[in-house]
């Protein structure tokens, strides 16, 4: 018994310095991100583990003016913003259609959809699209684009959640002389909640990560993103590691603020349509 | 209740629209130009049959190069990141203090730019001045230190090392969920029966997972096939080729106007992922069968 219990304890101070070994490890690099945000011109040719040697704020101002971080912030908010807004709305309607028709038809159409989280895009022939249609170079067609691309995960997501409202709810809406846009709108969406706000942060945190289109579509600077100001203003400041890690700070700021608010929705969201019970 | 009245098709319409026209068709009729020489320095468009396919197949060029890196670094960087993973996910799924501190830390990559993490381990892993190779001489481990990401033999290898640095947490976290939901009464069971920890693994929590696995596993193809931004920011397909995936080699056709070579890697690719993605979307809607 003695014994026993003594492997116990062992087994728990390994695991314990398992743990603190792992987050060493991804901390250790956000660590150099937020103290050389902080240092003076000359302290940061490369990133170190040392303390600034004064706390230059000024960092972030400088950034900010520099990178025209302004600008590519409120892009960012517009893409991520309209493409989250567009997404959940065409996903959950499409999603609720699909879950209750349930023909071998609409079961196919279902298909055809979530195989596109799988399928890559072609940028070659999307260009030509862009081009066609004159959506390159335009915010609406990025939103576009980006509601194309989140638009498979999303009604997969919501699928899964649609079959849990019961139909007997519809029945009686409909008795109750609701017109089907009204049973969507005020009856089922409600119910959907919790999985649309899943899809939307999800959503939200991709587009605002994402890195390809812009770099593909977006062909004035003044309609960049974070993302690609980011890339942009490392190959102009290659030696200032202070300013780029102020501006990865200020890239990762609002992701991070949304991670610590929806943590709940973010870990488990993507797996959940796929994992039940 | 009448079924298509009450849910019309109209309301899928615009998903249907606008993935269909922005995702599906430039699919399709980038098939349609693999088989023709369109490029930027011509406006006329000839019918080539399957020279395209040739010159990729052939081995002459360094297409299938990419082809095989992009396979190689999604076989490597999934099995590393589901081995790891499931690991620290039985280890640390109970027993610890301050878990929520380290789940929430170890998840933390999962939700940053992947971009970002590569212009941070640039700096991380530059060869002079870089903050590994500076740790590793400080401790005495100077012939560890390597010229990550310039050295031509081990430049992919570092590339897949900051994937999987970036995705195990994401794994380990969907498997912590799946092990936790695991009813205790299983473990007491096969405690009865005296099993070991490796058979309580074996036995009860490895089949417990299976569909979290399933799943996981999918999306970490899926990822690992479509990779651009990491090598992007990491060696840019550098150096030489060594580290090009297919995604890295379509930017650059494209911007040199080679638009028949993309859209035919492109085509390769959507045509394989198609077919596997079949199998993959089966995997995912699959409902799991309650043991």
């Amino acid at each position: 018994m003695v014994s026993g219990r003594k492997n116990k304890l062992l087994e728990t101070i390994l695991k314990n310095l398992l743990a603190w070994f792992a987050a060493a490890l991804i901390l250790i690099p956000v660590a150099l991100i937020l103290l050389n945000a902080f240092k003076g011109d000359g302290e940061a040719i490369t990133m170190t583990l040392e303390w600034p040697k004064s706390w230059n704020w000024s960092n972030f101002s400088t950034v900010i003016e520099k990178g025209k971080l302004v600008t590519s912030f409120l892009n960012s908010l517009l893409y991520a913003g309209c493409s989250t807004i567009l997404t959940v709305l065409l996903s959950s309607m499409a999603a609720y259609v699909f879950s209750r028709r349930r023909s071998k038809g609409m079961s196919l159409v279902y298909m055809y959809v979530v195989l596109g989280m799988v399928i890559p895009v072609n940028y070659v022939t999307l260009t030509k699209i862009m081009q066609i249609t004159q959506l390159n170079n335009t915010w609406y067609g990025i939103v576009l684009l980006y509601t194309a691309m989140q638009t498979p995960f999303s009604v997969f997501l919501i699928y899964g959640f649609v079959s849990k409202i019961p139909v007997e709810l519809d029945e009686a809406a409909i008795l109750d002389g609701c017109s089907p846009i009204q049973l969507f709108i005020r009856v089922v969406f409600p119910m959907l909640k919790s999985a649309v706000i899943t899809a939307g942060v999800l959503c939200f945190l991709n587009t605002w990560n994402e890195f390809i289109m812009p770099l593909y579509f977006l062909h004035s600077s003044e309609k960049w993103p974070m993302t690609l100001a980011v890339y942009n203003f490392f190959g102009q400041f290659e030696m200032s590691w202070n300013l780029i890690c102020a501006d990865v700070i200020l890239t990762c700021l609002p992701v991070l603020i949304l991670y610590i608010a929806c943590q709940k929705y973010i870990v488990g969201g993507q797996t959940e349509g796929a994992v039940k019970g | 209740m009448n079924k298509a009245k009450t849910y019309p098709w109209y309301f899928a319409a615009g998903a249907l629209l606008i993935y269909t026209v922005f995702s599906v068709i430039p699919g399709l009729i980038g098939i349609g130009y693999a088989f023709t020489d369109w490029s930027a320095y011509s406006n006329e468009l000839h019918f080539v049959g399957l020279e395209n396919f040739a010159t990729v197949f052939s081995g002459k060029s360094d297409y299938l190069h990419y082809i095989s890196n992009t396979l190689l670094f999604t076989l490597i960087t999934t099995v590393s990141k589901t081995v790891l993973g499931l690991l620290f996910a039985v280890a640390l799924s109970e027993g610890i203090k301050f878990k929520n501190f380290h789940r929430g830390v170890m998840y933390l990559p999962s939700v940053l730019p992947i971009l970002v993490t590569g212009l941070t381990f640039t700096s991380i892993l530059n060869p002079k001045v870089g903050f590994l190779n500076s740790f590793l001489r400080a401790i005495g481990l100077d012939f560890l230190a390597q010229k990550w990401l310039v050295d031509p033999k081990i430049a992919f290898g570092s590339v897949m090392a900051v994937d999987i640095w970036r995705g195990v947490g994401y794994i380990m976290t969907m498997l912590i969920v799946g092990i936790l939901a695991i009813p205790r009464v299983y473990y007491e069971a096969v405690a009865v029966d005296g099993a070991n920890a490796w058979q309580r693994f074996r036995y009860v929590t490895l089949p417990m997972l299976r569909q979290t696995l399933a799943v996981t596993i999918v999306l970490n193809v899926i990822y690992g096939l479509k990779v651009f931004d990491m090598v992007y920011a990491l060696t840019n397909g550098g150096p030489g080729h060594r580290t090009e995936v297919m995604y890295t080699a379509v930017f650059k056709m494209m911007s040199k106007g080679l638009y028949a070579e993309g859209t035919t890697i492109s085509s390769i690719m959507f045509i394989f992922m198609a077919v596997i993605g079949y199998f993959m979307v089966k995997i995912l809607t699959k409902d799991e069968v309650v043991e």
